[in-house]
């Protein structure tokens, strides 16, 4: 069992031939993913890779199967893509690109949401379900396989934290980078879902930071959960000041509910593991799946 | 990115939005030649004097003047113009240092027969939590709106807009009818144009935030803007080639805009460990742990995906530029870069920076090959402390602290 991507995942990469697609698709490849081809507007018919290029993600589905895909596409055209990936017929997207305008994001919101399909991203590190599929720019090496799953708005904390599990002598399931962006696919509370009915997940790690609403919404939806897996939660930006974008566009504190603070002791209260230390996730992790 | 009030007043007029006229000035001498024309336009001896910073309250501290005659103007130009205006949103608030003010907007009285007119307030931005935008509008015009919702909350409306439809005109009249126009014709009909031209301004400019703050109806039933606070999508800014020249780095952290002429993500903040990180995520994390070992931190630093000397050695010129700054925390996780190829950029840039490093640094490298840049950092006979797991980084910044 696994989450979103998997060994049989028929994988695209659209913006395949561009210099971060080509390099990510060789690392994918290299990990032993299923990339079954990549898409670029008007190199259709070249080979790239060794994989088929198409000129649209239609074709892609009809003559290579294609259910997943992965967006490397430059922020002026990533809005685009994926609805062309939600209109052609993809399960799974997984858009890696940062920096899409809001007003564009909001449209691909609202267009993805009527479709069969899970939009995850934009601006995450991707999707990774250890030792079967990297469908990301995530070094796959961190993530030894085991029992533990992943949700994280971050990319190089979601490695960090891995890391730690995997010394902890637990290991991943899978890790889902839901990304930093203010509007994204799947959000913290969908992708805990899936991992909560993945039954070879034992546990959460769940890294949120300051900015928006997902963490609490998803601690509230926890709290009323009669199977519940334990989740070890922390909040990245304890110490960042309010109005100030930090990094991420997502990453700012509006108000009082937004604050790392408030987060944390929202998720407390709905009994979460949270631990106010980027450096106790992976301990904790193993005192209380022990 | 902010704007200042007369740009995005320009910006709402070129979407047919009515608004408050006025022109820019610098010096006092084109204050006063503002005013001649101002006065001739508007048909009224009445002026106001408006300092233009990236701030609002700017009425509570001085920095907002009616003048009724060319003294006045003169004399309120030539003390708002250089002043530090402190308002309780610039750094540090009303006791503050404040900010200094560069530029006046010599502006027409907007009010023809001022008991007469009335006071709206409207604001358009994203809602996260609902995916998409919303105009927020209210009677209470001229307050502030954060106290009027939570002192008279039914007085705050707000109308969401469907991301693939756009303003519907049963909205706009909605709108119209909750502000109290539904039966007065003629501002009615004014108020209904205000609200659709604003929301196609905020979409044509890719704007994240419009407050206008005050909407004013005349006692002539009129409809215009007064004041206005514009923040616009950096991400969108390609497709604005002309909203983007309107930047004023002035506005901004000295640092922040040399920072980001390297490509680094920088925020400036009050504490005494300046850190280095890669990723925005790891950084807030990094700040907590500082937080946590007993320091504060001095920045947020995301230096991307390449860590590479040069951007190393940037990065320390930035951080050390601040003297609070006690020690510095490097905290990367290789993951595709390599870390030994991170740790030579630390030591390259050490030596090339020689004597200007005075403060013990601290390097925590995790991920692909963080053993031989441990190695690597404890071989190059530089003072730096070397760590591989997170903790031990935050204890050895817990020890510098203490020495």
């Amino acid at each position: 069992m696994s989450v979103l991507v998997n060994k049989d995942s028929k994988i695209i990469v659209q913006g395949f031939t561009g210099k971060e697609g080509s390099f990510h698709a060789e690392q994918m490849i290299a990990y032993g993913t299923n990339v079954v081809g990549g898409v670029t507007p008007g190199k259709g018919g070249q080979t790239h890779l060794d994989r088929p290029v198409f000129n649209t993600v239609a074709e892609a589905v009809e003559k290579a199967g294609a259910d997943t895909s992965i967006i490397f596409v430059p922020p002026a055209f990533a809005a685009d893509a994926v609805m062309e990936a939600a209109a052609s017929g993809i399960k799974v997207i997984i858009c890696i690109t940062e920096g899409i305008p809001v007003q564009d994001m909001i449209k691909v919101k609202a267009f993805v949401d009527g479709k069969d399909c899970t939009l995850v991203g934009p601006n995450c590190p991707g999707v990774i379900t250890a030792d079967e599929a990297k469908v990301g720019i995530m070094p796959g090496f961190v993530f030894k396989k085991g029992k533990v799953g992943i949700v994280s708005k971050s990319g190089t904390l979601t490695y960090e934290a891995a890391d730690q599990v995997v010394k902890a002598g637990l290991g991943i399931t899978t890790a889902i980078g839901i990304g930093g962006d203010p509007i994204i696919g799947t959000t913290t509370k969908e992708a805990i879902e899936l991992l909560m009915n993945d039954p070879e997940t034992d546990g959460i790690v769940m890294i949120g930071e300051i900015g928006g609403n997902l963490e609490a919404d998803a601690a509230n939806w926890y709290k009323n959960q009669p199977n519940k897996k334990p989740i070890v939660g922390f909040i990245a930006g304890q110490t960042a000041p309010k109005g100030r974008t930090m990094g991420h566009a997502g990453a700012i504190v509006g108000g009082e509910d937004d604050t790392a603070e408030a987060k944390m002791r929202i998720m407390g209260e709905c009994g979460i593991h949270v631990v106010s230390s980027p450096a106790d996730i992976g301990n904790t992790m193993k005192k209380v799946l022990s | 990115m902010n704007l200042h009030e007369y740009q995005g007043k320009e910006l709402l007029k070129k979407f047919g939005v009515a608004i408050q006229e006025g022109i820019v000035a610098d010096t006092v001498e084109e204050a006063l030649n503002a005013y001649g024309k101002i006065k001739e336009q508007s048909g009224s001896k009445f002026a106001v004097v408006k300092a233009q910073i990236h701030a609002g309250g700017r009425g509570k501290g001085g920095g907002v003047k009616l003048a009724k005659s060319e003294e006045e103007i003169k004399e309120h130009a030539n003390n708002i113009l250089g002043m530090m205006l402190k308002t309780p949103q610039t750094p540090g608030g009303l006791e503050g240092e404040g900010k200094l003010v560069r530029k006046i907007l010599i502006a027409e009285d907007a009010y023809d027969v001022f008991d007469e007119c009335k006071e709206y307030y409207f604001s358009v931005l994203m809602d996260r939590e609902k995916k998409c935008n919303v105009i927020v509008y209210s009677t209470e015009g001229g307050m502030d709106i954060e106290k009027v919702a939570e002192e008279t909350p039914e007085l705050v409306h707000k109308e969401y807009v469907d991301p693939t439809l756009g303003l519907m005109p049963f909205q706009v009249r909605k709108v119209v009818a909750n502000l109290g126009l539904a039966d007065n014709k003629v501002a009615g009909k004014e108020m209904a144009k205000f609200v659709s031209s604003l929301y196609k301004a905020f979409i044509g400019s890719d704007a994240s935030l419009f407050e206008i703050n005050p909407v004013t109806k005349r006692a002539d039933n009129r409809v215009i803007a007064v004041d206005c606070k514009v923040s616009l999508d950096e991400n969108a800014l390609y497709r604005h080639k002309d909203l983007a020249e309107l930047r004023d780095v002035t506005e901004e952290d000295p640092t922040e805009v040399e920072a980001q002429s390297f490509g680094l993500n920088f925020v400036n903040l009050d504490g005494n460990i300046g850190c280095m990180v890669n990723g925005a995520g790891l950084a807030m994390a990094t700040m907590d742990i500082i937080k946590l070992s007993g320091g504060e931190p001095a920045n947020f630093l995301d230096v991307g995906g390449t860590a590479d000397a040069e951007r190393v050695q940037n990065a320390f010129r930035i951080i050390l530029r601040d003297e609070k700054v006690k020690a510095i925390l490097i905290n990367i996780f290789g993951g595709i870069v390599r870390c030994d190829r991170v740790a030579q950029g630390v030591v390259d840039a050490y030596k090339n920076m020689g004597d200007q490093i005075k403060v013990p640094i601290i390097v925590r490298l995790q991920g692909t090959n963080a053993e031989q840049a441990k190695e690597l950092i404890d071989n190059s006979g530089l003072e730096v402390h070397s760590a591989i797991a997170l903790q031990e980084a935050a204890d050895i910044v817990k020890s510098v602290l203490q020495s």
